[in-house]
Parts: C-alpha cells; sequence; structure tokens
C-alpha cells in the first residue's frame, strides 16, 4: 500500500532529470512526500514539521542541486538527520555507587512492562549483575504471577511480598524490594510497575511515591513501537508525572515503522536505550539509532544483515570460494551446504529475511520461509554421495529415489533443489565471472574506507563467537566485535555496495556507479532480483509457485 | 567491501536455493495474492485436535461460586455516556479544535490544512484526513453554512458518515440451535484481549446471558489465571490447559465443547496475542477458528486494537481480516489521551465496525459503541 520514501522521491525528481538546479517548487514538492512518509510512519505532527524544517535547510542548500541524484542526495539528508536525533546522545545504563541500582519501568498498560523487565532481567544477569525483579504491578489480575513464570524462566529472584489482583500496596513491596535486594547481595534491582494512563492522575501519584521511596538509578519507560500519534501526549505525561531517563521500544519485530521513537526523542530529549524485538527473553537489545532510522524510511537493515554475516562468515573460506567462482570454476553442492551452515549462524532465516529493504512489505510472504526448509535442504544434500555433490548432472532418477528416502523427503523436493541449484549456480557464475568483481575498484567512494571494513572484518572473524558455552563471553565477544568499524565507515561502504546493486541492475558495472550515501541501498533488493533471475526459480509444477518441501510451516513457539 | 558484498551474494544464492521461494517476493510484489493460498494445502493441522484434546484440558476448579461471593454485574446498556466524562480529562479534544477551525471567518487553503493536520493527529492516517477534509470543504461551499450550530452539525454528519451510522453493530451472542454463540477475541500483544473477554463476561452475565470462557491463551504466563479470575468474580466458568504450552486450538475445541454440554448461551474463547506478522502464529490462529467450527460456528470474531494504535492498525486489522474473518472491532484504552482515529480508515477500508469500546479500568467498562454518543462525546 505505502511506497517507500526512497520510490516517492525518486519520482519526484524524476521529472527533473538532466535540469541542472532544484527550484523552490521542487523542494517542496519533495518536503511534502518526506511529510507524507514521516507521517504515516507515525511521527507526531509538530515532530514532522520541525524535522522538515531543518531538512528543507539542508536540502536547498548546494548539497543537493550539485549531487549527481538529487533524490538518494535528500535521503541521505533525511537518513543523517533521522539518526542525528535518535542517536543524539546514547548512553549505558547509570549504575548506583553504592549497590543495588534501581531500575524503575513505567508505561501504558499493554506496553509490554512485564515482559521487559523479564528480558533486562536476564540481559543483566548476562553481563555477569545478579538483579532482582519486584511485582510491583499489583492491579492487573494475576500480573505478579506473570512475573514470577517470566524471572524463572530469566533465572533471576522475584520479590513479590504482595498477591496482587488488587491486594497490596505496590509502595510498599518497592520500598522493601531495595531493601531485601541489599539483605540478599543483589546488585540490581528491577521494577515492575502496573501500567497507567498518563491522564490518571491517582495512578501517576503512585507512580511518583513508588520513585520517591526507591529513588531509583533509572526510570525506563516503556512505549509500544506500534503507538500513534498519541506518543507525544503520553510521553510528556510520563515525563512530567513520573519523569524517566530512557526509553524502551518495544514489539519491533511487527511491521510498525516505529516514528514514536522520532517523536518521543526530539520532544523529551530522552535517549532510548533499549529495543525488544521479540517473544524470547532473548530478544532484547541496546538501541541502534542508524538502524531505527532505516526503518522509519523503510530502508531495510542492510547494516545488520552485512555485520552479522562478516561476523559469522569465515573470511578465508569465502575469499577462496570467491576466487573459485571468479576463475570460472563452479559452485558445488559442497560449497553450497558449507555456505548453508554459514548462513544458519546468522540467526533465524526470518528475520535474515526481514533485513532486506523492501522487507516491510512482504514480510508476511517471507515469514513462510522457514528454518525447516534449510533443515530440509541441507539433509537432502547431506544424503548425496561426494560425487553427486560434485558434480550434480549426474543425479538420475534412481539416484534420485536414494538421496529422497535418505534424507526422507519426496523424490519432487530432491529434483527441486537440484533444480534450484542449477540455476543458483548459473547466476552465481554470471555474476561474479561476468565482470562483477572485478568491476568493483572502479566503484567511487569506497577506497580506504571499504578495505578497512573488510580487514576489520577478517580479524573479526578469527575470534567467532562460540556457538554454545558461556553466555557472558559470548556478550563479551559480541560487544567486542561490534566496536570494530565504527558506523561510518559501514555506511560508506554500503554507498558503495547500492553502487554495485545499481549497476548490476543496470547489466553491467557502468551503470550509475556512484551513487552517493546509503540511499542507493534501497534499490538493492529489486535490482538484484533482476539481475539474478535464476534465483527466481521458476515453479516447478508441483503444487502452486511454492514448492511443497519448502512451505513455511506453522511453528510453535517454544518456550525457553 | 568486497568481502562483504561476496558474502551478500552467497548469503543470497544460499538462501534461494534452500528456499527457492523468496526472490519472487522481489519480483512479484504482493498484490493479489493472499497469506493463505501456500500454506493451505497442507491441509490436516498437524497437532491433534478434537479427539485427543479432551485430556489436555480440564474445567477449572469447578463452582467458583461457592467460594467466593460472587458479583452480579450491571447491564450492558447505557454505559456509553461515560465516555464524555472519561474524555473530559484529556484535554486534547479534536472535536474543539475542528470546530474552532471551521468557525474561523476565512477558510482558506491554509485553515483546511490544519484541519487537515488535526484530524491525522487523531490517527486517522494522512489519505482519509485529507478526504475528509476536502468533504467538509465542499459541503461548506455549497451549503454556504458559517454559523457555529451549523458547522457543528456538518461535522457532526461528516464524522458520523465516516464512522458508519447504520452499521449493524450488534453483538451474535445468543445461542442458536442448540449450540451457544461462539465469540472469538483476537489481537496483537498488549492490547487487551484478556481484559476484554472479562469484561465482556461480565457484561454478558450483566444482560442475563450464562458465559463459559476458553482460556486459549496458553502462550503468555498467568494469561489464563488472569482470565480465570475474571470469571470467578462474575461466576463465569474457565475452561483451561491443564499443561502448559498445550494446543490452544484444542483448549477452544474443548471449551465449545463444554459449553454445548452444559447448554450455555456464550463461550468466548480469549487467544493468546500474536503479531500480525508471524505467519506461523496467524496460521495457528486460523487453525484454532477451523478447530472450533467443527464443534459450532464462530458467531463473532473481535479484534482487539488499542486507541493508541497508528497507522500499523490498518495492516493488523488486514491481516487478522484475511486470516479468521473478523466480524468486529473492540476498541480499548479509549480513557486516555488517544483518540483511536484508526478505526475510521478500518472501517473504511475494511467494513468491520466498531462493536465495543474499552473506556477504563473499571471492571463494568466496556461498552457496545454508539457511533452518536461517540461523535457527540469528540465534539464536546
Amino acid at each position: 500500500m505505502f511506497e517507500t520514501l526512497s520510490d516517492r522521491l525518486t519520482q519526484v525528481f524524476s521529472a527533473l532529470r538532466g535540469r541542472g538546479r532544484l527550484s523552490a517548487a521542487d523542494i517542496d514538492a519533495t518536503m511534502r512526500e518526506i511529510r507524507i512518509a514521516l507521517l504515516e510512519a507515525d511521527v507526531a505532527l509538530p515532530v514532522v514539521r520541525q524535522f522538515i524544517a531543518r531538512v528543507k535547510e539542508r536540502a536547498s542548500g548546494e548539497e543537493v542541486s550539485a549531487a549527481l541524484n538529487p533524490a538518494q542526495q535528500v535521503i541521505k539528508i533525511v537518513n543523517e538527520e533521522l539518526i542525528g536525533i535518535l542517536g543524539g546522545e546514547t548512553r549505558r545504563l547509570r549504575y548506583a555507587k553504592v549497590p543495588p541500582t534501581v531500575i524503575m519501568l513505567a508505561g501504558l498498560q499493554g506496553s509490554g512492562k512485564t515482559t521487559i523487565a523479564a528480558k533486562l532481567a536476564l540481559w543483566l544477569r548476562e553481563q555477569g549483575n545478579t538483579p532482582m525483579l519486584v511485582a510491583a504491578d499489583l492491579q492487573r489480575p494475576n500480573a505478579v504471577q506473570q512475573l514470577e513464570i517470566l524471572g524463572e524462566r530469566a533465572g533471576v529472584p522475584v520479590f513479590a511480598p504482595s498477591p496482587g489482583n488488587g491486594v497490596g500496596d505496590p509502595v510498599a513491596a518497592a520500598r522493601d524490594s531495595v531493601e531485601e535486594a541489599r539483605r540478599r547481595q543483589h546488585n540490581m534491582v528491577i521494577i515492575d510497575t502496573a501500567g497507567r494512563l498518563g491522564v490518571d492522575e491517582e495512578m501517576m501519584a503512585q507512580a511518583r511515591a513508588i520513585r520517591d521511596a526507591t529513588q531509583p538509578d533509572e526510570i525506563l519507560f516503556v512505549v509500544d513501537a506500534m503507538i500513534g500519534q498519541d506518543a507525544v501526549t503520553t510521553a510528556q505525561a510520563f515525563l512530567d508525572g513520573v519523569g524517566y531517563d530512557g526509553v524502551v521500544l518495544t514489539k519491533l519485530d511487527g511491521d510498525a515503522r516505529g516514528g514514536a521513537a522520532l517523536s518521543i526523542v526530539q520532544l523529551t530529549g530522552q535517549p532510548i536505550m533499549f529495543a525488544s524485538s521479540g517473544e524470547k527473553l532473548e530478544d532484547f537489545d541496546l538501541f541502534h539509532p542508524d538502524r531505527m532510522a532505516s526503518r522509519i524510511l523503510d530502508l531495510g537493515d542492510m547494516l545488520t544483515l552485512i555485520e552479522q554475516a562478516e561476523k559469522a562468515f569465515d573470511a578465508e573460506q569465502t575469499a577462496t570460494l570467491a576466487g573459485r567462482l571468479v576463475s570460472g570454476e563452479g559452485f558445488t553442492l559442497e560449497d553450497f551446504v558449507e555456505q548453508l551452515a554459514m548462513v544458519r549462524k546468522l540467526g533465524p532465516i526470518g528475520n535474515l529475511l526481514g533485513m532486506l529493504p523492501g522487507a516491510a512489505k512482504n514480510r508476511e510472504l517471507l515469514s513462510q520461509v522457514s528454518d525447516r526448509d534449510l533443515d530440509r535442504a541441507e539433509a537432502i544434500v547431506r544424503s548425496m554421495t561426494p560425487e553427486e555433490r560434485r558434480n550434480p548432472k549426474i543425479i538420475n532418477g534412481s539416484r534420485r529415489a536414494r538421496i529422497a528416502r535418505g534424507s526422507g523427503v519426496s523424490v519432487g523436493e530432491v529434483s527441486q533443489l537440484v533444480t534450484n541449484f542449477f540455476e543458483g549456480q548459473k547466476q552465481m557464475k554470471a555474476l561474479f565471472g561476468g565482470g562483477g568483481i572485478p568491476g568493483m575498484p572502479m566503484v567511487p567512494g569506497m577506497g580506504g574506507g571499504a578495505r578497512r571494513v573488510a580487514k576489520s572484518a577478517r580479524k573479526k572473524t578469527k575470534k567467532k563467537a562460540p556457538r554454545s558455552g558461556d553466555p557472558r563471553r559470548a556478550a563479551d565477544l559480541a560487544r567486542e566485535a561490534k566496536g570494530g568499524a565504527s558506523a561510518q565507515d559501514r555506511l560508506r561502504a554500503m554507498g558503495g555496495m547500492s553502487a554495485l546493486g545499481g549497476g548490476l541492475g543496470g547489466g553491467g558495472l557502468g551503470g550509475d556507479g556512484g551513487l552517493p550515501g546509503l540511499g542507493g541501498a534501497d534499490g538493492l533488493p529489486e535490482n538484484l532480483a533482476d539481475a539474478l533471475p535464476g534465483l527466481a526459480f521458476p515453479p516447478s509444477g508441483q503444487g502452486g509457485n511454492v514448492p511443497a518441501a519448502f512451505r513455511g510451516n506453522p511453528k510453535r513457539r517454544k518456550k525457553k | 567491501m568486497a568481502v562483504a558484498y561476496i558474502i551478500l551474494i552467497v548469503v543470497l544464492g544460499v538462501l534461494a536455493i534452500a528456499a527457492g521461494t523468496f526472490f519472487l517476493l522481489f519480483q512479484r510484489p504482493r498484490r493479489g495474492r493472499t497469506l493463505a493460498p501456500p500454506g493451505q494445502p497442507q491441509a490436516p493441522p498437524a497437532a491433534s485436535p478434537p479427539g485427543g484434546g479432551e485430556a489436555e484440558t480440564a474445567t477449572a476448579a469447578g463452582a467458583p461460586a461457592a467460594v467466593i461471593g460472587v458479583e452480579r454485574p450491571p447491564p450492558s446498556a447505557g454505559r456509553m455516556v461515560r465516555l464524555r466524562a472519561r474524555l473530559a480529562r484529556s484535554q486534547t479534544a479534536v472535536g474543539s479544535a475542528l470546530l474552532s477551525l471551521l468557525s474561523r471567518d476565512r477558510l482558506d487553503d491554509e485553515t483546511w490544512d490544519e484541519i487537515e493536520e488535526v484530524l491525522i493527529t487523531a490517527d486517522v492516517g494522512v489519505v482519509p484526513a485529507r478526504q475528509m477534509a476536502d468533504d467538509l470543504r465542499t459541503k461548506v461551499k455549497v451549503l454556504g453554512v458559517r454559523d457555529t450550530a451549523g458547522v457543528r452539525g456538518l461535522l457532526r454528519s461528516e464524522l458520523l458518515a465516516q464512522l458508519g451510522e447504520d452499521t449493524d453493530r450488534s453483538l451474535h451472542v445468543a445461542p442458536h440451535g442448540g449450540t451457544p454463540a461462539v465469540v472469538l477475541i483476537v489481537g496483537v500483544n498488549g492490547t487487551g484481549k484478556t481484559t476484554t473477554a472479562g469484561k465482556l463476561a461480565r457484561a454478558l452475565i450483566g444482560d442475563e446471558h450464562s458465559v463459559l470462557l476458553g482460556a486459549a491463551d496458553t502462550w503468555r504466563a498467568a494469561a489464563a489465571d488472569q482470565l480465570q479470575t475474571w470469571g470467578d468474580r462474575v461466576g463465569a466458568e474457565t475452561v483451561r490447559a491443564s499443561r502448559e504450552n498445550a494446543d490452544p486450538a484444542s483448549v477452544a475445541f474443548d471449551a465449545v465443547s463444554e459449553g454445548i454440554e452444559r447448554g450455555v448461551d456464550t463461550v468466548l474463547i480469549d487467544t493468546a496475542g500474536r503479531l500480525h506478522t508471524k505467519v506461523g502464529l496467524m496460521d495457528e490462529l486460523g487453525k484454532v477458528k477451523r478447530v472450533v467450527e467443527r464443534k459450532a460456528p464462530v458467531d463473532e470474531v473481535l479484534l482487539v486494537l488499542d486507541a493508541t494504535t497508528g497507522q500499523n492498525g490498518l495492516r493488523q486489522a488486514r491481516v487478522f481480516a484475511e486470516v479468521v474473518n473478523v466480524t468486529g472491532i473492540v476498541l480499548t484504552k479509549l480513557d486516555g489521551t488517544a483518540k483511536g482515529g484508526i478505526v475510521i480508515a478500518v472501517q473504511r477500508e475494511l467494513g468491520v465496525p466498531v462493536k465495543l469500546v474499552g473506556l477504563g479500568e473499571g471492571p463494568d467498562d466496556l461498552a457496545p459503541f454508539d457511533p452518536g454518543t461517540f461523535v457527540d462525546a469528540i465534539l464536546g
């Protein structure tokens, strides 16, 4: 239904091709599109106005009219401004000088406070803290039980002196909890409070009482990413009512664009500290402003994808593979399983595909591809003989039947995989052999920075995060790895990358090679899809577009 | 850089080979494709539906009536008038802003832009807001209405038209042909499904119906307890899973069977919150409905929408409507500062009417929706 901002701006600017300068009317048209895009992403109106004013000022300058591709340039400006606001004041949790550090959660009903309490507790525990959860939501029926169950799952003790369901004094519970934590030597206390409306003075007074009784080091405002224009009113009401030092954004695993994040940061000046994006307790992390910016603009999350890929992939192996591909040797099924294993390390395939730009629109289809499909594909290949893997052409009917029996799939699925493989092989060969890679160095704007990224990627992969083992160590490693290349480097790398996407789409690297900045990333999927038509495998005549083997299976959520 | 690029190509290639399908997405955008086709032919749901389900569930400790004093809730009629008092608490009345704008001496382009903006701040959405503003503009021009009362009447009729005054908003909760009416309550996480189920049970009992609750939210910790607490207060029994992680479809099935056996009027089934983007979970919801329908037709599927929801509400409604054919919307948390303008977009696009509104935290703060009262409350 909604086109992406990038599409719209491209449309606006397409009329200007060939003209040297942007007129005031052009700028206005651009700003109108940006305004609609932001409003549709639920950014609050007053914030949109301020934001547009800032962007307009910059866009009217030389910066845009001098650019080769004004649409991309404007998107770059918008993106930078968004990141500027969202990430203006990132900071870490403040710890109390004398433990326990008290963290209090506040927010509307149903924003996810209880779940966040448990997620935060787990996150802190994995960093070597000893948190304790406090059930101060005595309002909602059985909120206390919910916290107790979640606490158990997170392996964090829960302090619940009152039974809840309207019985007990949340202020007293919170006050006692601090003492209790000191006694039991917990260094962190996380207080889950009842959901309340900003206009509910009585409940706000209660929140203030809890605050005054516990003197929290951090008050976190928990807000749902799906919230609309009301975000500003609510955020302001809570700021006036109890005050807070940071924001937690929840339910980011939906397809809401999350414009509220921008509204809240801009209006209250409080940073977004954490983001929660899934139903599992582990789906919780520090907030990344750049990713949120792309999300608001629907640019996809390529940065995360690349970052994760760099972490998971064995650089040397990949380089060897690339070398082979460039030299014209084929991509074999052996390579396929090897690479598949690395892809698996990137996490659930659903998340992975969701990071591609344009994914928001296709999310429902994307999530039909499940990890089970990858399992099957691997099982099929593993049921082949080494000879068959090296040379799949020899797979005939009886071999297919054997492979199908060995991997527990139907013969049709085996032939489907083999057909897919041949198509994919052809495409990869075309991409690598057809001058794709050799063209790389010609892409402007990716000189030193890019190489640096590559190098640091190689370094990083050496100390790959262990697949299992001590989670604390894993978290440390992950942090270390993240610290590697700066966001700026990556953005620059992305520029080159997207240029390549565009170039490939245009049937060669000549194309519009030097797209500045990040904007071009948006063009990637389509261009890639164009460039790799073979990868969009034609239906194989068995059961509609989606081969039976690859249909998403309704997955049950597994409790941890 | 080269490495990142190679990796990306390889990732895409590998995924394409393995999954075969996903590149189709980018070539053939979703227009015209619905959620169902690829998933559906996989017919009989894997997990055990009816037959074996009985063992999974148990009616929660019978006769709570004997233990706790059961309340007699008041009937649901006439509750909507409370809305005005509730809305009065929030000072950001859309209505008064619109009225003052429309009563200006000169209605120039700027004023109409402002009117559009006021509507946008109520989460009506950019396109519907523009259309409403244009409609009003035409009417003002044609009718030449300038006085306050006239403008007010114009605004009122426009808002009513958007909300659909004559839409059938009755809840189908009466038993028919020996089977109880089955109401399925669905929605994303945290909108207030369980609370709505509890309050609806109360309201129905207040209206002299007998109610059985089905706790098919087997995912969220303590959700069944929460529902049961509501049920116990008004003497409605709750059918719930006897073990963690039970199949929600089987719980729902048991609830309906139990309801038929006992001859209750209405069976309310509370489901787990699920984001509409998770296809697996949406399939699970479809299955809940299918399995229940083997026993009795589902009369109402109520989508619970939070009044604070922004433009995402439309996507939610669209997906839920595709999967379980939503028959009505419950707009909750309307007592805050939120205006719930998203329901206008939802009603326009999907034709699903708002049937109930949640007006506050009180146990009887769920009211049948009445557009006239609602619009009057908005206009203050």
